[in-house]
């Protein structure tokens, strides 16, 4: 792949970050965004904006179709059953605390157990946490193993009579492990439990197809995927939306309101209560035209070559401690340096032009675990090369330099 | 600027080797400082007189090179001397941090305006100045026993 050409496609990458070309190595937290996706919010704003689903008039009705054809072209992209299934939300994060709110309202009681990771993000727990508070239920965590894994038998082990609901990450943010989900989906399935998948890390790095994986709910992030910020999308099995309360009341998600009775649409209106970012999710649309233009098959072979020199160049510095071995790994690098705190290894990074991240990725639990505070993590996108590595390589030899290690 | 400017080397020689880390004995006061952010944590223990003078400081903690820098750096700066004029050091700090002001402050020795001064680096890196302040909040809160733990995000 042509990472020349992929950056071209990236306005920011023309600016310099302290005089130095920026190697962005960030995008487990957010990627950066092509110009298609810039221009087409502006475009949106500038020709088509209208509020969508409730005026008649000739604008309306380009905004709608605007933003109903980028639920379309998600369903197509996920592979979901139908656009039924696509519930746009503000973020992924939204996304989960949609289920858990719903699902937890409507089928959690007290004793009952939700099966989580020791892997997840704090998004991916925090809200179970709520439930668990609300309906005094139990929450169990899988635990990852020495190489930052979950095992499969972890999760068999911990399947009981009492498990509602599992709840687990595609791509570890900081292990870079990536979960057997469709074995989990199959173990699942034979006790009737319905299977979450927070797909933030999975879905800008992985092929995903939910008529594959077969889960129940799929969680993403538009912004981890060349997409606009305040965008989620929440996949979800009719089945379920069928089922669950609304999320969230307000305009937009309404059948017929009474002074005594309301009645509510079905999926998605029902979710998607109030005016949402409209001109973000037209904007999305362009992100996946740029997937599917540049391949998903090929983003994953290209990130696969980057992650290996990565993994490779690093670990030749002594001074390196790699966090995690997993056998299957995405995009993630989190590391350690002897005697650096990862802030301080940040701050050096980012004299350089190296953006990464540090700090405990928010999963606390796993650093607690890992035995460390902290960590600095590099991640990668499509725009990634071997030259950025060595730059941060370099940048690494920087902080052995100065702090003397 | 070069790197070299924030972590210059007292900086490094106080985050490698932090004076005063440790419980030090006959403490009356002691407070936390979280950074959630960061992770940073430090809890100070405090020895005030009768005449809130400072007699003695220590800290504990874990963190990054700039936060134990500066809280040792603290530690060694503000013992002996009276509570306000701890605070009033506090305050120049702050200046120095967000400003770029000098200290100027009498009661300072030289060495000990020199080594307060290479924590002025930190002034260009608005993200850390969190991690500079975080003893020095946590040191007043000890001081006027204030119960909750100090919280830079709060």
């Amino acid at each position: 792949m042509d990472t020349k050409v992929i950056k071209s496609k990236f306005p920011i990458f023309k600016n310099k970050i302290n005089g130095k070309p920026l190697i962005y190595l960030d995008s487990a937290n957010s990627s950066q965004k092509p110009k298609t996706v810039i221009d087409r919010i502006s475009k949106f704003y500038s020709k088509e904006f209208s509020n969508i689903g409730r005026s008649v008039h000739s604008l309306a009705v380009t905004a709608t179709n605007r933003f109903e054809e980028t639920r379309d072209l998600v369903k197509k992209f996920i592979n979901a059953k139908s656009t039924e299934e696509i519930i746009f939300t503000k973020n992924a994060t939204e996304a989960i605390n949609l289920v858990a709110s719903t699902y937890g309202e409507k089928f959690i009681n007290k004793g009952d157990e939700i099966l989580i990771t020791e892997l997840e993000h704090h998004a991916n727990y925090v809200p179970w946490h709520f439930i668990r508070q609300r309906k005094g239920a139990i929450i169990k965590f899988a635990q990852c193993n020495e190489k930052g894994e979950v095992d499969i038998d972890e999760i068999k082990k911990l399947i009981s009579n009492k498990t509602k609901i599992i709840a687990i990450t595609h791509l570890s943010n900081v292990t870079g492990a990536i979960m057997p989900v469709k074995k989990i989906v199959d173990l699942a399935n034979k006790k009737k439990i319905p299977v979450l998948v927070d797909g933030c890390q999975g879905a800008p790095h992985l092929k995903i197809d939910m008529q594959e994986l077969g889960c129940d709910f799929y969680a993403i992030s538009c912004h981890k995927m060349y997409g606009p910020t305040g965008v989620g999308v929440l996949y979800a099995k009719k089945k379920w939306l069928d089922v669950l309360p609304p999320y969230q009341g307000g305009g937009g998600m309404i059948e017929e309101v009474k002074k005594d009775q309301i009645t509510f649409p079905g999926s998605p209106t029902k979710y998607e209560a109030g005016t949402l970012q409209t001109a973000e999710v037209v904007g999305f649309s362009e992100s996946l035209k740029f997937i599917q233009d540049v391949g998903i098959k090929n983003i994953m072979q290209h990130e696969k070559e980057i992650l290996e020199y990565g993994l490779n160049e690093i670990k030749k510095n002594n001074s390196v401690r790699v966090i995690g071995d997993p056998k299957d790994r995405g995009s993630i690098i989190s590391f350690t340096i002897k005697g650096i705190h990862p802030h301080d290894i940040a701050t050096i990074l980012d004299e350089d032009g190296v953006a990464i991240r540090a700090g405990h990725h928010c999963c606390q639990i796993l650093h607690e675990k890992m035995g460390i505070a902290a960590s600095a993590r590099a991640s990668l996108g499509v725009y990634n090369s071997k030259s950025d590595i060595d730059v941060l390589s370099n940048a690494i030899k920087k902080c052995n330099k100065v702090f003397n290690t | 600027m070069d790197i070299k400017e924030l972590y210059q080397e007292i900086v490094l020689d106080h985050g490698k080797n932090p004076r005063n880390k440790n419980k030090c004995v006959g403490f009356n006061k002691d407070a936390k400082g979280h950074n959630p952010l960061c992770g940073d944590k430090v809890h100070v223990y405090l020895k005030l007189d009768n005449n809130k003078k400072v007699e003695d400081i220590s800290f504990e903690g874990e963190g990054c090179a700039i936060s134990m820098a500066s809280a040792s750096i603290m530690t060694e700066t503000i013992k002996g001397k009276e509570f306000n004029v701890a605070k009033k050091i506090l305050e120049h700090f702050l200046n120095m941090l967000k400003e770029g002001s000098k200290l100027g402050i009498n009661s300072l020795s030289e060495d000990q305006n020199t080594t307060m001064m290479s924590l002025s680096g930190v002034k260009r890196f608005p993200m850390r100045v969190k991690c500079a302040t975080l003893a020095w909040h946590t040191f007043i809160h000890a001081a006027e026993d204030k119960n909750e733990t100090v919280n830079t995000e709060k």
